[in-house]
Order: structure tokens, then C-alpha cells, then sequence
């Protein structure tokens, strides 16, 4: 054996198995191993539409420094299917490992249903190009003649131990450890110290002390089966002493505790993958604490003392009921949301409408995935932007806020609830299935900064009599009217879906009708002007940059860490990051991209949405467009080589990326 | 939410121009609505009136409560979103039939699951009348109303036997002609504790010529009666008909008796209560098993930002629970 240069605290792990087998808490074990190390991880996860058999795989990056995204290559590739192996073997670099099951050796790529009849074609190619048949260990040999580590994992073998040991009668009640023991076996390879499982087993199996017992146990076995066959494998993790907390959270959580933390007080949802996830964390967590900050006239108040705060979650019949349901919660001055993906923002159109109308505030959380129609439930894409901007008949104002990490989607909950009731109007917070599942660690945020801001609402003892009416759209010099909300006493009002006059009759009065529109429209101009550059974008990298890439959402995290690279590579780069959609940061656009030599438009999906809205906004043109549209979200790697490409002139005019299994 | 102050049935009406037309069963509705909640003594800024599309729905903007005029067939759902955020408000919803029964048909069946404490009334009239006059989810089989080519291709639902079927726990029908009948009914589905649909018998004058008020009043079955009209409704109370569940053991029996008794048309059609059972418990209660101080500090009066914006919802358990300790 030779001694190798080692690749310490740089590792990109994948573990696959068949839906419904554990594949999700072993990558969370893994995952939170690396974390209690004092490593950063990314993780991401990719399944079928499905319940139970097909493929799903979770990737993960551990790493000392910043990681916002995977990459294309594999380090370690942990499998007790053949499935999994067959399809992402080659994924594995040369000096990688894989874990198998050497009982399914024998298993041929045609003896697997669920790959597809396309990727069985490209994998047969694949073998008989290399002279050897269609089984397993063919493949295995394939990866073998490259470098790669080969780690036979006798997986029944000690699932019989773990039954002895702990004395199970039946295999079948633990044949889920596989995971387990994958899991162990990646980490002796990597030769992670095996105290770091132990606390991440108990965190994932909190409280259940036989489960973790058992699962260590036979983790342990597996670990030191790793061990010693690459006892000097080059990829290692190493404990890194960290002193402050992290947060180990997925996009889902970070949407509800944004949400939360604004106030939510009714979400409503039908159920929608990959949006659903966000109102079970909020229903799991409906009695809530209120805090006073320490300030005495607060801490001491009975509301906060008496801790009567709550949220009510709703699952309703569609999602039409969902936004009509939140818009009648939010009349009654309840900050109220909803969260859904494509299919059903399709049917919240009419309602976003009449939320416009009647100058509603209420947040919409679109959380997008592969279109059009059913699309691909599962997969990622941003492909909601026109949509989202111009859903629905007629000119009806709303915002458009979208987040590309944890931290704003947290951010963001808040802002939008400030900024619906602010302007009074529909707040559309765009994130996405690839935020959604993702799951990192990062540094606790710095909220402190936050402030709720109801803006302006009628308060009890408003002075209103019938000589001195209320008036819900009263027109002055503010297109914001006072706004007052059912229940209050004094200040009577109607809403329609027709035009209407200031207190919220029908009226079909042209001069009302053009007082009206223009109010709703102002509103968004005022919105323009005084929500802050900081929300409205970000620029990262090289002032007066030649190349300048602008995206918007999830891109964000594999743009920054490709900038990284770039950047280390003395490219003249930088990013513009977009997060304010409408009303549109025209001035931005103009200051940090309109000078550039190249203007990259980079987005996950087919036709650019977001160049082409550049371009009618601004008259500004992409030299280049980066775009992706198979459903799996872009990767550092591919980025780093597309805008490369780009700089140095060897690609044209749009770049298709395509990685991901 | 009981006023001190004596209200008549006209405090609770606007001055906004009503448009409906001549002879419109719709007046009889908005009329004995007003009387009810003058009768309940309910403070209109207590009260949320909420209405779909169409004539009927023009019925909120006649009437001073807090009025939500929403959208074609989502009454229920906007309703029900202003109740479950303030479960301390009075909310009445009115919608037509076509709204009801054909747009909202999930909704319409879903507001029974929840029996949620409000009451629905259906003006139930046969026609989409603002479009002129199409047939109407509740028109029968082969009836010919004056706006349609052809008899009507589509049979009828019967509303009483949806909203039985859905879970409604008092089901009612009125008749837009027979006033103090009708407010009678509106004061107890107001009243009841949970999910009440009233269907109300509404001529519509200009586009429903078979269902007219002389039908109703039977009025071309003077001959049988001796020269004075047989009216085809009679009232359920008058028939010794008792809808109430007094004990949960009669549940089966009850719904049983209703859907019979809902089966009545043609010459003899029932008004009044056809069911009535309180022990279900509504939504409201089912949450407060789940969230203690639901009544007290509703989703839409609690305070979650202090005085300079504070933002007073505390995240830090939930944040404890995915933290990461530090490792050295």
C-alpha cells in the first residue's frame, strides 16, 4: 500500500437505498456526525414521486469551510442495493470508495426494475464498452481498474450478530439498519472518531435508548469493518473544535420559524410536495412561547406572561379554500399565510386577485418545483416567476420577495408579513423544492435587526362616528389606506371582488374606477421606494466586475461557492443577487450589471425567466444564459465550469446543464 | 356580544341601492336576516356577513355588519377563514345555489366536517339569475325555465341530503315568502351550536318561471281546495315532525327520519327544521382541546409584537431542539 497525500475535511458522501428504507435518517446520522465534529455540511436530497421502492439518494458535504451546495464528484458512495451502486458508481472519483452488499453481486443491471428502460441502455453501453457483463461485480470491476476503493459490507452477517447480541427473533424487525451500518462503515473509511455517531444517533433516535443502543452497536461493527479495509483511504474527516453553536435545520423549518417568528398566527395548506412539509413543522408546534426581550413593560405583561399565543394550522379541501380561507383569517387582522407549490398556486389565482382588490395582506409561499402540470412532484425547478408576477386576470398589485438561503427564507417570513401589511396587498415568497429539502448547518442569525410593522391600521378608540365614517379605501394623499379589520368597533366595512367605492361597495364608475387602480398601483410604487437596497438585492464578488452573473432563489448557494473558486482563480467576477422581484430592482440592475463586458443570467429553468424580465424592465441584454431544467438542482461544479466557459470564450450564447441522477 | 341598545331590523340596513328585481325572493331573505339579528341583538361590528357571486350575494352590501361580498363559490371558505381566526364573531354566510352546490361543491361539503359554529343560508332559486337565467345545480330533470333551449339535461341536488351527508347539525329549509317562518329559522341556526345550512325557497321572479311564487303558494290548485289556494310548503313543527336529537343514541334514527322527510316534493314540501343535533362538537371546541386559550387569545387578537415591533413569538425552544452544541 502506498502513502497517500490526504484530502482532510473535504468530503462529498452519498448514500442511496430504495424509498421508504431509512435513506433519509441515516444521511440526518451522518450528517449530524460531521456536525458534532465542528463540520460544516450541506445536505440534499433527491427521491421519486413515491412511497415505497423507488431510488432516493441524499448527498453530503462536510467541509471546514463554507458549503452552500454539492458538487458533481463522489468521495464515498454508501449503497446496500445494487440499485443505488449501478446508478451512481460512476459519479465515484478515482480515488473514492464505495460500500456494497457483496451478497448482490451477482445481481445484472436488467434484474432492477426501477431503473428506467433509457439509463439500463446507457449502463449496458457503459459495461460492454469495458468488456465485462451486465452484473454487480462487473460494475464494481469497472470502478476497481479506476482506483476505486472497494468495501464489501456483509451486511447480513451482521445483522445476525446485532439479533444474537440484542436478541431480536426476526431479521426482517431490523433489516432497516442496513442504513446503519452504512453509515458506520462510511465513517471508519473516513476515519471520523466513532463518538460523533453515537451523539448523532441520539439525536436522531432521541429519547428511544435501546434503538440508539442497537443502531450503535452495530454501526460500531461496521465502522470498524471500514477501517480496516482502507485503513489509508485519502479522504478524511478530522474534528475541527468549534466554540459556538450551529443550527443543523432543512429550508422547510427555516420557512415555518421565519413564519413564526413574523407573527403567523392561521396558515392554511392543502397537502403538496415539497410544500407540505413547512405546515406539519408549524402544526407540531402550535402552542407557542412569547418572549419579552427582556424590556420589563413587556416581560411583565399579562399577555406575555400568560403565554396565550398560538398558531392554527388548517388543511383545507383545495388549495382554493386554502388562499380564501387565509384571506378571511387576515381580515380579522390574524397575520395569515398559506404554502404551496405550482399545481396549487394555480388555483390560488382568483384569490390572490381578490386579496389584491380588497387591499388584503396576505403571504403566499410558493414553494416551487418541476412544471408544467404535475411536472415532476418531487424535483426542483424555478420555474414560477412569470407565474408568480402575473397570476391571476387583470392588474392586480402584489410583491414578489425570493430567498436563496436559510437564513432569508427566516428573514423573509418576517418581511413578507411586514411588507403584505404594509402595502396592503398579496406577498408571494418564492423559494423552492431544492431549499426545501435541503438541509445545513450555518451560525445562529442575527435577528436582532428584525421589527414587525403592521403599517397602518386603525386602532381601537379611532374616533370614527356616523358623522365621521370609516372608510376602508378612503383615497387621499396616502395610497395606503387605514386599515381596520372585522370585529373592531366603529369602523364598518365591505369588500367585493367588483370595483369598488372607499367604503367597499360595487361601483362601475369610471372616475372611481381610475382613482382606484391608480391607488393600487401607487402602492407598489411606494413599496419601490422604501423597501430598503438591502433587501432588494445583494452583490458579492468584484466591484465594476467584467463578468457579472445575476440569478435569483436557491442558485444562490452554488453561485457563491463557484465564486469562490472563480474568484480564487483571479476571475474578474461578481454576482448579483435579486431578491426583491416586484416591484422590480430596476436601479440595481442598472448599477452592477448593465456595465458588465458579460451579463450571465444563470436560473433552473428553460426559458430565462428572470433575463427576459431583466430585459423588459431595463432594456438590459444577457450575453450569456446559464439555465437547467432536468429537475435536479445546479451543482458548484457545473457552475464553476459553465461561467469558466463562458469567460474564455468557448461556449455560445446558452449553456444547458444536465449533472444529477 | 349582546347589545344594551335596542336595535330595530332597519338599523341593520345600509342606503345603498338595492338592484335586484321587482318581486325578487331575494328581499324576503335580506329582510328576515335583518330582523334576526335585531331579534338576537347582535352589535354589527360583532357580525360578519359573508356572501358569494351573484344576486344573493349582493345581499351583504344591504345590510350594516361587517360585509365580505368574495368570490363564485367561495363563501365557505372565507367564512370560515374569519371564524376560525376570531371564533368570538357571529358570521353568517349567503350564497346562491349555483354558488353553493356547483363552484363550491367541496367547499359545501367540507364546511360540514368541520362544524364550525355558523349558519349558511342558500337562496335556492333554480337559475344562475345574474348570468340569465342557466340552470341551476338544484333545478330538476327535465324542467324547462324560460332562459333555457332545451328541458334541463342534469338532475337536481337535494341540498338537504349534501349537507346531511356532509355533517351539518342543523339542516333547515325556508321559504322566502312566509317572513316570520323563515326569521324564526335564521334565529335558530344563528343560535345553534355548530354548522347550520338553511336552504331557502326563492322565487326568482324574471328567469325561474316554473317555481314561481303562485307554485309555491299553490295557487293553480284552487280548484281541489274550493276556490282558495293549496299551497304545496307546510311546515314540519305544524306535522308534528321532531328534528332534534336528544340523545346521541338517536343520531341514526334522526338522519333517517330527515332524508325521508327531504325526499317530500312536488305537491307537499316541508319547511322548517329537519335535523338538529348538538352533540358534535364544533371545530372551535376541537381546537381548544388542542390550543387551551383559543377563545381567550384568538389567531387574530393575540399581540406578537411589542411596543417599538419587537417580535415577541419566542423561537428559541424550537431553535434549542436544532442546535448543534459547540465541540470543544
Amino acid at each position: 500500500m502506498t502513502t497517500k497525500a490526504h484530502r482532510v475535511n473535504d468530503l462529498s458522501w452519498m448514500i442511496g437505498g430504495p424509498q421508504g428504507s431509512g435513506v433519509d435518517s441515516s444521511a440526518n446520522t451522518f450528517a449530524r456526525a460531521c456536525a458534532h465534529a465542528g463540520l460544516n455540511v450541506f445536505g440534499k436530497r433527491e427521491y421519486y414521486s413515491n412511497i415505497k421502492g423507488e431510488h432516493s439518494y441524499f448527498t453530503v458535504r462536510a467541509s471546514s469551510g463554507t458549503v452552500r451546495s454539492h458538487i458533481d464528484d463522489v468521495h464515498v458512495l454508501a449503497t446496500f442495493d445494487a440499485e443505488t451502486a449501478f446508478r451512481h458508481i460512476r459519479e465515484v472519483v478515482d480515488d473514492g470508495a464505495i460500500i456494497y452488499d457483496p451478497s448482490l453481486a451477482k445481481t445484472k443491471v436488467s434484474d432492477v426494475p426501477t431503473i428506467e428502460h433509457r439509463l439500463q441502455g446507457e449502463l449496458k453501453t457503459y459495461l460492454i464498452a469495458r468488456g465485462v457483463g451486465e452484473t454487480l461485480d462487473d460494475m464494481l470491476t469497472t470502478a476497481k481498474q479506476r482506483g476505486v476503493t472497494l468495501i464489501p459490507l456483509p451486511y447480513n452477517g451482521l445483522l445476525e450478530q446485532i439479533a444474537d447480541e440484542f436478541k431480536v427473533d426476526a431479521l426482517s424487525k431490523i433489516a432497516r439498519m442496513v442504513n446503519m451500518l452504512a453509515v458506520g462503515a462510511s465513517l471508519g473509511t473516513i476515519g471520523l472518531g466513532f463518538d460523533f455517531t453515537v451523539q448523532a444517533l441520539n439525536d436522531v433516535f432521541r429519547g428511544r435508548t435501546s434503538t440508539v443502543n442497537m443502531n450503535a452497536s452495530g454501526a460500531r461493527k461496521a465502522y470498524e469493518i471500514g477501517k480496516s479495509l482502507a485503513p489509508d483511504f485519502g479522504y478524511r474527516l478530522e474534528e475541527i473544535p468549534r466554540r459556538e453553536p450551529r443550527l443543523f435545520l432543512s429550508g422547510s423549518q427555516a420557512g415555518a420559524l421565519g413564519k413564526l417568528y413574523g407573527g403567523l398566527r392561521v396558515q392554511t395548506y392543502y397537502p403538496i410536495t415539497p410544500a407540505s412539509d413547512e405546515s406539519e413543522y408549524l402544526e407540531s408546534n402550535e402552542v407557542l412561547d412569547l418572549d419579552g426581550h427582556g424590556a420589563p413593560e413587556i416581560e411583565d405583561s399579562t399577555f406575555v406572561k400568560e403565554k396565550g399565543a398560538s398558531v392554527l394550522v388548517v388543511q383545507t379541501e383545495d388549495e382554493i379554500a386554502a388562499i380564501t380561507m387565509a384571506i378571511g383569517a387576515a381580515l380579522t387582522g390574524a397575520r395569515a399565510a398559506t404554502a404551496t407549490s405550482g399545481p396549487g398556486f394555480c388555483l390560488m389565482m382568483e384569490g390572490i386577485g381578490y386579496a389584491s382588490i380588497n387591499e388584503v395582506p396576505v403571504v403566499i409561499t410558493l414553494y416551487q418545483r418541476a412544471g408544467p402540470s404535475t411536472g415532476m412532484p418531487t424535483r426542483h425547478e424555478q420555474g414560477d416567476l412569470r407565474f408568480a408576477l402575473h397570476a391571476g386576470h387583470g392588474d392586480s398589485p402584489r410583491i414578489l420577495l425570493a430567498s436563496g438561503d436559510f437564513e432569508e427564507m427566516i428573514r423573509d417570513g418576517l418581511l413578507s408579513f411586514n411588507y403584505a401589511e404594509r402595502y396592503q396587498m398579496p406577498v408571494i415568497h418564492m423559494v423552492d423544492k431544492a431549499l426545501a429539502n435541503n438541509s445545513a448547518t450555518i451560525a445562529p442569525p442575527d435577528l436582532s435587526d428584525l421589527r414587525i410593522d403592521r403599517g397602518r391600521m386603525v386602532l381601537d378608540g379611532n374616533g370614527y362616528s356616523p358623522e365621521h365614517p370609516y372608510h376602508r379605501f378612503e383615497l387621499g394623499d396616502d395610497p395606503v389606506s387605514p386599515r381596520a379589520v372585522i370585529g373592531q368597533h366603529g369602523t364598518l366595512f365591505w369588500n367585493t371582488g367588483d370595483e369598488h367605492d372607499e367604503t367597499g361597495h360595487i361601483t362601475e364608475d369610471p372616475v372611481l374606477r381610475d382613482l382606484m387602480m391608480e391607488k393600487r398601483e401607487a402602492k407598489l410604487q411606494l413599496a419601490a421606494k422604501e423597501i430598503p437596497d438591502s433587501v432588494k438585492f445583494h452583490y458579492f464578488g468584484v466591484k465594476d466586475a467584467e463578468t457579472v452573473i445575476v440569478s435569483w432563489g436557491s442558485t444562490k448557494g452554488p453561485i457563491l461557492d463557484a465564486l469562490d473558486g472563480l474568484l480564487a482563480e483571479k476571475e474578474s467576477v461578481g454576482f448579483l443577487q435579486l431578491r426583491l422581484l416586484n416591484p422590480f430592482p430596476s436601479d440595481a440592475v442598472m448599477t452592477y450589471l448593465a456595465k458588465a463586458k458579460r451579463r450571465i443570467d444563470i436560473e433552473m429553468n428553460f426559458s430565462a425567466q428572470l433575463g427576459g424580465l431583466i430585459r423588459e424592465r431595463t432594456g438590459v441584454d444577457m450575453t450569456h444564459l446559464v439555465v437547467k431544467y432536468n429537475g435536479r438542482p445546479m451543482s458548484n461544479t457545473e457552475l464553476h465550469d459553465a461561467v469558466k466557459a463562458i469567460i474564455h470564450g468557448k461556449v455560445p450564447h446558452r449553456t444547458v446543464l444536465t449533472h444529477g441522477a | 356580544m349582546a347589545l344594551e341598545q335596542v336595535l330595530r331590523a332597519q338599523d341593520y340596513a345600509t342606503e345603498v341601492h338595492n338592484d335586484w328585481c321587482p318581486g325578487c325572493g331575494d328581499f324576503g331573505i335580506l329582510r328576515t336576516i335583518q330582523m334576526a339579528l335585531a331579534e338576537l341583538k347582535l352589535d354589527p361590528y360583532r357580525v360578519a356577513m359573508v356572501s358569494g357571486i351573484g344576486c344573493s350575494a349582493k345581499t351583504v352590501h344591504y345590510i350594516k355588519t361587517y360585509g365580505v361580498h368574495t368570490l363564485h363559490g367561495r363563501v365557505l371558505p372565507v367564512a370560515q377563514g374569519i371564524k376560525l381566526a376570531n371564533p368570538n364573531l357571529e358570521v353568517v354566510a349567503v350564497g346562491g345555489d349555483g354558488d353553493g352546490m356547483g363552484i363550491g361543491g367541496a367547499h359545501f361539503v367540507n364546511a360540514g366536517r368541520r362544524n364550525l359554529d355558523m349558519l349558511y343560508i342558500l337562496h335556492d332559486n333554480g337559475v344562475y339569475g345574474l348570468t340569465k337565467g342557466q340552470a341551476a345545480p338544484t333545478l330538476k330533470l327535465g324542467v324547462q325555465t324560460k332562459s333555457l333551449a332545451h328541458p334541463n339535461i342534469n338532475d337536481a341536488i337535494n341540498p338537504i341530503w349534501l349537507a346531511l351527508a356532509a355533517g351539518a347539525t342543523w339542516v333547515g329549509r325556508g321559504y322566502s315568502y312566509d317572513v316570520k317562518h323563515l326569521k324564526d329559522l335564521i334565529v335558530q341556526g344563528i343560535r345553534h351550536k355548530g354548522y347550520a345550512f338553511l336552504d331557502v325557497l326563492q322565487p326568482c321572479p324574471t328567469y325561474n318561471d316554473i317555481n314561481t311564487k303562485e307554485w309555491y303558494g299553490g295557487e293553480d290548485r284552487a280548484e281541489q281546495n274550493g276556490g282558495r289556494a293549496l299551497p304545496r310548503v307546510y311546515k314540519l313543527e305544524a306535522a308534528n315532525y321532531d328534528p332534534v336529537v336528544h340523545d346521541p343514541t338517536e343520531i341514526e334514527d334522526k338522519a333517517k327520519l330527515a332524508l325521508e322527510k327531504a325526499l317530500e316534493w312536488g305537491d307537499r314540501i316541508p319547511i322548517g327544521v329537519f335535523y338538529n343535533n348538538e352533540h358534535v362538537p364544533d371545530m372551535g371546541e376541537r381546537i381548544r382541546q388542542r390550543i387551551p386559550t383559543y377563545y381567550e387569545r384568538t389567531p387574530a387578537e393575540q399581540r406578537f409584537a411589542g411596543p417599538h415591533g419587537e417580535p415577541l413569538t419566542d423561537i428559541r425552544k424550537l431553535l434549542a431542539r436544532l442546535t448543534i452544541p459547540p465541540s470543544a
